[in-house]
C-alpha cells in the first residue's frame, strides 16, 4: 500500500495515544495524530486546546488553536486559565503534543529561536503554550521532521524543557510530573531510556534503514533497541485521507 | 447607566485613548478576534513607541510591529498557526533589533493579565522552570528604567510554605486594553461569543478599555442570560461599533477567516516591499473601516459570513492559492 512518510508520521503518533487521554492539542500533524486515534482506537480520548475549548467533536481540521472550529459543539468554551487548569490537573492523565524547530537528546525543544537570543539569526513564533504543555502535562509527544539541523547537540534556546540534563534534572528543577514520551518524526519514534532520560530509536518506518536516522541526527543515536514500525492499516489510512484530512491542508500533495 | 457618551467613533476611540509611548495590550488570539480595525486606525494616526503586552497574537501585533508603532513587546507566540507559521514582521523586526522583546509562554503571560486584574503585584507559577524563558532576560537595562516596566523579567524563589521551587512572574497593567467582541449592550454589558482567550483578564487590568463590537444588542436582551455575558459596562471606557472589526481574522458567530486574505498579506509581508505596499493600499489608503471594507467587497465576506449554528464557514476554502 502506497503511503507518505507524512501520513505515517500522524498514524505512528495517534497510536502513542491511549483510550481516555486528554489531548492538549496543538495545530498542524498533532491535530491529525490525535483525531485519527479518537477515530480508529482510543474513541474516549478528549482533545482539548490552550484557547479553552475543551473536548471539540472537530467537523472540520482547525488551521490554528483559535479557529471557531474548535469552539462548535464542544463541552466547554472557556479561555486560556481554565485550558491551563486542565493541563495542570493531577487526575487528568493530559498528554501535550508539541512540534518544535530543535530538539535535544533529552527531549527538550527550542521553538523561539536559531542563533544568539538577543541577535537571533531565524526568529520563530516562541512558545505560545509549548513550555506549559512540556512543563506541567502528565507527558507530552514531539513532532519534528528528521533532520540533521533540528536534532541537535545543543539547543540555542530551550523553549520547552524535556528531561532537561538527563538522570532525574527534571524533578530537581522543580517540575515533579510529566516529560517527553516519544519523538515522532518522518523516519520513526524516538523514546527515552528510563535511567539516562537519553535519546534512543525505538521505532523505524517500513523502508527506512537505521543509517539514515543516525546521518540526520545531529548527536549519536543509540539505535541498538530498534524495531521496525507496522505499516499504516487501511483503516487508519482511509480514516486519515477521508475524514480527517480531505483537503489534504496539513497532509499536504 | 446610558451608552450615549462612551459610544465614540472609532478615531475619536483611538484619539482619545492612545498616546505615544502608551502600554496597551490586544484581545484576541493569533487569527481570531484581534481588534483589527483599531490597530488600523492606530497605525492610520501613527501613534509611536508602543509597548505591546500580548499571549498568543498574530495580525494585529504584526500590523503594528510592521508599521513601526512598536517600541517593544511582551509575547508569549506570533504566528497564525498554518496561515503564518511566523509573524513576517515580526519576525523581521527581532532579527534585526528593531524591537525589544521579552518572551514568556501563554499560560505566564495570562497569570500576568490576571495580576494585573486582581491588582496584585505577581502570581506564582512551577511553568518554565529549567527554560531559557526564566534563565534569558530580553529587554535592555534602559527599558527597565521605564517605571511601567517590571524590574526584572521574573524571579525563581522557594516557595515559603513547601520549600519548592516557584516562578514569581509581574502583574501587568497596560494603559488601554483593545478587545473586539461580538455584542455589547445598550447599557455597556459586553458579550464575548466562543472562547474568550485572556481577553477579561486583559480588560480588568487594564486603566482604560476600548471595546470594538460587531452589534450593540438591547440590553435586556443581554441581560436575561447574563452568565453568559463578560464584563460589566463601568468598566468599559469606550464602545465602538464596527462590523467585521476583526477582518481578517476570525469572529465566531459571525465570519471566518479571510484565508485568502491572510495568505495574501504574509507573501506581501515577507518582503519590505511587499509590506510597504499592502501598508499603503489597505490601512494608510483607506480612511476608514467602511472604505477598507468596500475594498474588501462584498463578494469575499459574504464568502466568509459564518453558517448559522456553526460560528464557522462551513466548507470554506482553506487551501493556499497556487
Amino acid at each position: 500500500m502506497n503511503y507518505t512518510r507524512r501520513e505515517m508520521m500522524a498514524i505512528a503518533a495517534g497510536r502513542l495515544i491511549r483510550d481516555g487521554d486528554v489531548v492538549f492539542a496543538g495545530t498542524g500533524l498533532p491535530l491529525l495524530a490525535a483525531t485519527v486515534a479518537k477515530k480508529v482506537h482510543a474513541p474516549r480520548c478528549v482533545i482539548f486546546f490552550e484557547t479553552g475549548a475543551i473536548d471539540s467533536p472537530l467537523p472540520e481540521l482547525p488551521l490554528y488553536v483559535a479557529d471557531s472550529r474548535v469552539m462548535y459543539g464542544a463541552s466547554v468554551n472557556a479561555g486560556l486559565l481554565e485550558a491551563f487548569s486542565i493541563l495542570s490537573n493531577p487526575k487528568v492523565r493530559s498528554i501535550a503534543l508539541l512540534g518544535a524547530a530543535q530538539v535535544d537528546r533529552y527531549g527538550n525543544l527550542n521553538s523561539t529561536c536559531v542563533g544568539d537570543y538577543h541577535r537571533p539569526r531565524v526568529r520563530f513564533p516562541g512558545s505560545g503554550g509549548a513550555c506549559d504543555g512540556a512543563s506541567l502535562a502528565w507527558g507530552f509527544i514531539v513532532f519534528v521532521p528528521h533532520e540533521r539541523r533540528r536534532f541537535v547537540e545543543k539547543l540555542d534556546y530551550l523553549t520547552s524543557p524535556g528531561w532537561l540534563s538527563g538522570g532525574d534534572s527534571r524533578r530537581r528543577a522543580g517540575l515533579p510530573r510529566g516529560g517527553p514520551i516519544a519523538v515522532v518524526t518522518d523516519l520513526g519514534v524516538l523514546r527515552f531510556d528510563e535511567q539516562t532520560k537519553e535519546m534512543y530509536l525505538a521505532e523505524y518506518y517500513p523502508g527506512v534503514k537505521l543509517e539514515e536516522v543516525q546521518a540526520n541526527t545531529g548527536f549519536e543515536l543509540d539505535v541498538s533497541r530498534a524495531v521496525e514500525a507496522e505499516p499504516p492499516s487501511s483503516e487508519e489510512l482511509r480514516v486519515l485521507r477521508e475524514e480527517v484530512d480531505p483537503q489534504r491542508l496539513i497532509l499536504g500533495g | 447607566m446610558k451608552l450615549d457618551d462612551k459610544l465614540l467613533p472609532l478615531d475619536e476611540a483611538v484619539k482619545r485613548y492612545l498616546f505615544d509611548g502608551a502600554h496597551i495590550a490586544l484581545g484576541g488570539f493569533t487569527a481570531s478576534r484581534n481588534p483589527m480595525a483599531a490597530v488600523y486606525e492606530i497605525i492610520r494616526q501613527r501613534v509611536r513607541n508602543l509597548h505591546l503586552y500580548v499571549h498568543s497574537h498574530g495580525q494585529g501585533t504584526d500590523l503594528l510591529i510592521g508599521a513601526g508603532c512598536v517600541k517593544r513587546v511582551e509575547l508569549a507566540y506570533g504566528a497564525l498557526g498554518r496561515y503564518a507559521p511566523t509573524c513576517p514582521r515580526f519576525r523581521r523586526a527581532v532579527e534585526r533589533g528593531e524591537v525589544e522583546w521579552e518572551d514568556y509562554s501563554n499560560y505566564q503571560m495570562v497569570l500576568r493579565f490576571l495580576a494585573g486584574a486582581l491588582n496584585v503585584p505577581f502570581m506564582p507559577a512551577k511553568t518554565g522552570l529549567g527554560t531559557d524563558i526564566v534563565a534569558k532576560e530580553g529587554f535592555s537595562e534602559q527599558a527597565r528604567r521605564d517605571p511601567k516596566v517590571a524590574r526584572r523579567k521574573l524571579a525563581v524563589m522557594e516557595d515559603p510554605f513547601t520549600g519548592e521551587k516557584v516562578i514569581l512572574l509581574p502583574a501587568i497593567k497596560p494603559d488601554v486594553a483593545i478587545i473586539h467582541v461580538q455584542y455589547v449592550g445598550s447599557e455597556g454589558t459586553v458579550r464575548i461569543k466562543g472562547l474568550r482567550f485572556a481577553d477579561v483578564e486583559m480588560a480588568k487590568a487594564a486603566k482604560h478599555l476600548i471595546i470594538t463590537c460587531e452589534e450593540i444588542a438591547p440590553e435586556e436582551e443581554l441581560r436575561r442570560e447574563p452568565e453568559l455575558n463578560s464584563l460589566p459596562g463601568f468598566l468599559v471606557d469606550a464602545v465602538v461599533k464596527v462590523p467585521f472589526g476583526a477582518h481578517p481574522t476570525a469572529c465566531y458567530g459571525f465570519y471566518d477567516v479571510d484565508a485568502k486574505h491572510l495568505y495574501m498579506y504574509y507573501d506581501l509581508a515577507s518582503s519590505d516591499e511587499g509590506f510597504r505596499r499592502y501598508l499603503e493600499e489597505w490601512v494608510l489608503g483607506v480612511s476608514s473601516h467602511e472604505e477598507y471594507l468596500r475594498k474588501v467587497g462584498e463578494e469575499r465576506l459574504k464568502e466568509v459570513a459564518a453558517t448559522p449554528t456553526y460560528g464557522f464557514k462551513l466548507g470554506l476554502d482553506r487551501r493556499r492559492p497556487k
